[in-house]
């Protein structure tokens, strides 16, 4: 296996409408810093990659529009996966391992504000038994945030303290959408009320990742990803024990979470009753900071904020505010499928 | 800076997709009132049911029946259905175990309040009136404290059984194309096309999308270019596309308008079909009332160089 680290990462600011930009104009400040922070050009970049979806976009093939901001002529190695840049960032990652590229440019952007997305996400779902009784983004949290609730494993209160925590640690990011003291608001669907819900909103986000001593060279302190894996557990809620994550378990498990504590861990839980469940299923003590950036209740630019949990562990770490963190990503509904990295250190490693 | 442009944009897809025997067996059940499930290798019951085991990934047919009456396993309260839900009052939606299953059914329960619906509670089938093979046929949920339904054996054969299902699906959207193409599309209304000038290669876009795809940098600086511009490539086309009020053959062309560097298309019209070349010296026809040019036709100059275009090509 080849050392790869996260070497640079850029977040836009994330706000409810950006009607005066277009994706590759919300998009392009972001590639610049990141480039900017390693002094490479888009023509150095051995293999780029990007997350997005056509359905908030509402147009087929939209992603080939924001490829105007890579610089993609004259022609460059590129891919696209029609889901959260997390999962760009992972077959960035295993271009990498093949050695087919020593650098790699991942992106991710969403425009939630055109559409209406607790519409938009019903259409991932089963098209034959559950899509047609459209099921919104909300509701299907909500089952989940019943059922934990029944089995004892939070309440009401807690779930609270949960979106207070996120939003209070989120005044120290100035990217985030949602800071400070929010209130708990009225049920959306119960029991989760409007505080426990993420804000809708636009932005994107950008890594560099980097192999060997190419991150060496272009970052003090790269943030080395010491494991990596994402699985998928079936599509049926009814079939599924959604106060468990067992697809997030064993993604940490290959990933190497158990092997040593971590301190940092960003978690992609657009709701607070999602970061019971995976604070459980990773084991998570309270010795462990969770979400210093506000997480998702803070900013949930669809696509890209999976993306934004592996750039602020990896930015923690560039900081050395971290030494050993965690980072995850999910996509699909009631936390479906789930990505688990370990990002440590020059330091930690040796 | 020029207002932003926005626009309702609806995106509507009738997505028509087929079944196989298991999940046809299962919708042609609902139009018949029976609810099947099938049965896997270790004995578990799946309601809905589905063609392969989601453990062991084995093919599984057995289908059996479950009764309409089940068990609420998690709940959720909705005090403001949204277009296209099952029910137009506030309801619960649940998961539903049924009677004989070992999974459960993601459905609606009619139910007057939140303080009417508890896990555990008893629920049956609320058929819908007019049934035709989909998940909707079944209305919705009841509440029930009537007998436990039991399953019973079936061999999931019906007569005239469902094969297929159209999901209809509409999104609605406002779409904003953005500063650097609200520019754009705003010229066009004063028949004027304008591109933005690359800072860094000095090449200019048009349609402008606000960033140089050879340099990845932003453009902002605006040119006017054309009106007038010259066919670098073109082709014939000779079917006639559904809904577009246009004799075949004509002629589609890549334009290059003078002062661009990157050509835009365009129908060609006012000369033949078979007369169109490259090189052709060609000028923007507006009908009234549009913002984009109809059609280009001959502005009645000599065929340019191919030297002066030959990078457009
Ligand atoms: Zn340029």
């Amino acid at each position: 296996m080849r050392d790869v680290a996260i070497v640079a990462f850029a977040q836009s600011d994330h706000l409810r409408r950006t009607d005066e930009l277009s994706e590759v104009e919300m998009l392009m400040p972001v590639l610049h810093q990141v480039l900017d922070a390693t002094g490479l050009r888009t023509g150095d970049i051995g293999f780029t990659c990007s997350g997005s979806s056509d359905y908030l976009a509402g147009r087929a093939f939209s992603f080939t529009m924001a490829l105007d901001g890579v610089g993609a002529h004259p022609p460059i190695s590129e891919s696209h996966v029609e889901a959260d840049g997390a999962w760009a960032l992972y077959e960035a990652w295993v271009k990498i391992q093949t050695g087919e590229a020593d650098t790699a440019l991942v992106y991710a952007y969403g425009k939630s504000s055109p559409g209406q997305v607790r519409d938009v996400l019903t259409r991932q779902l089963d098209p034959y038994y559950t899509a047609p009784l459209w099921p919104d983004s909300v509701a299907v949290a909500a089952l989940q945030a019943q059922a934990l609730i029944d089995a004892g494993d939070t309440d009401e209160a807690a779930l609270a303290a949960i979106a207070t925590r996120s939003r209070r640690d989120a005044e120290a990011n100035p990217h985030a959408q949602l800071s400070g003291p929010v209130p708990a608001g009225d049920y959306l669907v119960r029991p989760l009320r409007t505080g426990d819900c993420p804000p809708v909103g636009d932005g994107a986000a950008a890594v560099i990742l980097a192999a060997g001593d190419t991150a060496r060279a272009l970052c003090e302190r790269p943030a080395w990803i010491r494991g990596i894996d994402h699985r998928i557990e079936a599509h049926g809620l009814g079939v599924r024990e959604l106060t468990e994550s067992p697809s997030t378990r064993l993604a940490a498990e290959r990933a190497g979470v158990f092997d040593r504590p971590v301190d940092t861990a960003e978690l992609h839980a657009p709701f607070t009753s999602q970061e019971v469940v995976l604070r459980k299923a990773l084991g998570l003590g309270d010795d462990v900071r969770v979400n210093p950036s506000g997480g998702a209740l803070a900013a949930n630019p669809l696509m890209a904020a999976g993306l934004i949990r592996l750039g602020e562990a990896a930015a923690r770490i560039h900081s050395g505010a971290s030494h050993r963190a965690l980072a995850h990503a999910t996509s699909g509904p009631c936390l479906q499928q789930n990505l688990v990295a370990v990002l440590e250190g020059e330091s930690a490693h040796a | 800076m020029p207002d932003i442009l926005s626009a309702p944009l609806v995106v509507e897809f009738p997505f028509t997709r087929s079944l196989g025997p298991v999940q046809s067996a299962f919708l042609t059940g609902l139009r018949e009132r029976t609810l099947l499930g099938v049965r896997t290798a270790d004995g578990r019951t799946l309601v809905p049911p589905v063609e392969y085991d989601p453990v062991t990934a084995e093919e599984i047919r057995d289908l059996v029946e479950v009764a309409p009456t089940g068990t609420v396993t998690t709940w959720a309260w909705n005090p403001e259905p949204r277009r296209d839900q099952p029910l137009d009052t506030p309801f619960a939606w649940v998961l539903v175990r049924l009677d004989g299953a070992d999974t459960a059914l993601l459905h609606v329960l009619d139910a007057p309040g939140p303080d009417a619906v508890r896990t555990g509670m008893r629920v049956r089938v609320r058929w819908a009136q007019d049934r035709t093979g989909a998940i909707t046929d079944i209305a919705c949920f009841e509440p029930h404290d009537g007998e436990t339904g039991t399953p019973a054996p079936h061999d999931g054969t019906f007569a005239d059984p469902v094969t297929g299902i159209v999901t209809p699906a509409r999104l609605d959207y406002t779409y904003s194309p953005g500063r650097a193409q609200s520019a754009y599309l705003e010229a066009l209304e004063g028949r004027r096309v304008v591109g933005e000038r690359c800072p860094s290669c000095r090449k200019v876009y048009v349609p402008p999308r606000g960033a140089c795809p050879t340099c990845g940098v932003a453009t902002a600086e605006r040119v006017e270019v054309g009106p007038r511009g010259t066919v670098t490539t073109f082709c014939v086309v000779n079917i006639k596309a559904k809904n577009l009020d246009i004799e075949v053959p004509y002629v589609y062309a890549h334009i290059a308008l003078d002062g661009a560097d990157l050509a835009l298309h365009a129908r060609i019209g006012g000369i033949p079909y078979d007369q169109v070349r490259m090189g052709l010296r060609v000028e923007p026809v507006w009908s009234e009332g549009s913002r984009h040019p109809d059609h280009y036709r001959p502005a009645g100059e000599p065929d340019a160089d191919y030297d002066t275009y030959r990078e457009l090509v």
